[in-house]
């Protein structure tokens, strides 16, 4: 800083003033920056993540490492939900929490194969956060999906976000031409009939506000995927704020689908039926 | 109020527009084809839609490349810390 030499005491008073003022304009204009960076960063919200397992033992592991990686800076809870797995998921899951902490790390398992729907009942029992995530175990949904899932919610105010593997920006791998036809089909009868609002209806990739979450489930019957329709359906219905997010979908990679031929079946009795009651 | 209820609401209104023209301007003989003429454009329209969302389908095969960097980096990470990750 140039030292005023020579200048009368009156016109050091005034260099100082003035340097101070600049200094507290400018410091006060930064300050403004970073209060309103730190407004959009900082997230009170927190994310109780829902998993249902069944004999997801490598799965799992990979699938808390990633959530981890790609979750900094946020309060969140994982809550694995196992129902009974031979292959020892249950071990692998309190190694996990010997790693990540007990708190982090939710092992809420139950007794034998229960269903889909009650599994995320009986996690929600015991999810703490505001806004619940259910994702699968098999690393078709990737983590890395979750930020933007969060974002999105925090722009536009929404209830529920859901993933979508049916537009530009998310996709699929690993599926025939007979998967894709099938998957696509299914949509367009969906979408017709139904009018639901939202692009991919059985996809499981969402982020709900844990209120929604407790009204919309505690209106479905359905069991397997069509639950995940008469979820978005009902929501839909019921007018609930739902905003996508394009997800890519890696058929899974480690372990056996759970995708059988009596699937087609069980689908248009499930279109038919929510048709009829929603 | 229910979805099929809107639905045959629809159908109703769509049935009285078509019973009009019945009665009115269109010569008879179209008039009572109409119903199958709509219901076999609603089937194509339909097979189109497939069609073309089949050719539209979007894929990612780099992401199941970066799938499997991500589960390789992740086994080396936990089978440091202790946790069980064998191939089963």
């Amino acid at each position: 800083m140039p030292q005023s030499v020579g200048l009368s005491s009156n016109d050091k008073l005034l260099s100082c003033v003035k340097r101070s003022t600049y200094n507290r304009i400018e410091i006060g204009f930064l300050e403004k920056k970073e209060r309103k960076k730190q407004r959009m960063e900082i997230n009170k919200n927190k994310y109780s993540i829902i998993v249902p397992t069944y004999n997801e033992r490598l799965n799992i592991a990979l699938l808390v490492y990633l959530v981890f990686k790609h979750l900094r800076d946020v309060d969140f809870e994982i809550i694995v939900v196992d129902d009974g797995s031979p292959d020892g998921t249950q071990e692998v899951v309190k190694q996990l929490q010997q790693v990540y902490g007990e708190d982090r790390i939710l092992m809420r398992a139950r007794p034998r194969k229960l269903g889909l729907g009650t599994a995320y009942v009986h996690g929600l029992k015991h999810a703490s956060g505001n806004f619940v995530v259910i994702m699968d175990a098999d690393l078709s949904h990737h983590p890395k999906y979750l930020p933007s899932f969060i974002r999105k919610q925090l722009e536009t105010g929404a209830s529920i976000v859901t993933g979508t593997r049916y537009v530009k920006g998310g996709g699929v791998h690993g599926w025939n031409l007979m998967r894709k036809l099938t998957s696509r089909g299914a949509n367009v009868l969906a979408q017709t009939l139904l009018w639901p609002g939202v692009s991919d209806l059985t996809g499981s990739f969402r982020l709900y506000r844990k209120s929604v979450l407790e009204d919309v489930i505690s209106s479905c019957v359905s069991k397997g995927y069509v639950f995940q329709m008469e979820m978005i359906v009902r929501a839909s219905r019921k007018r609930y704020h739902i905003e996508e997010v394009p997800i890519t979908f890696v058929d899974r990679v480690y372990g056996s689908s759970k995708l059988g031929g009596s699937e087609i079946v069980e689908y248009l009795k499930g279109l038919a039926y929510l048709l009829v009651t929603t | 109020m229910k979805h099929i209820v809107k639905l045959l609401i629809l159908l109703v209104a769509v049935s009285a527009f078509w019973i009009g023209l019945l009665e009115t301007v269109v010569p008879r003989s179209y008039a009572w084809l109409l119903p199958v003429y709509f219901i076999v454009s609603l089937g194509c329209y339909g097979l189109l839609m497939v069609g073309v969302g089949l050719m539209h389908f979007p894929t990612c095969p780099q992401e199941a490349v970066l799938l499997q960097k991500d589960i390789a980096e992740a086994k080396e990470f936990l089978k440091q810390r202790g946790v069980d990750v064998d191939c089963d």
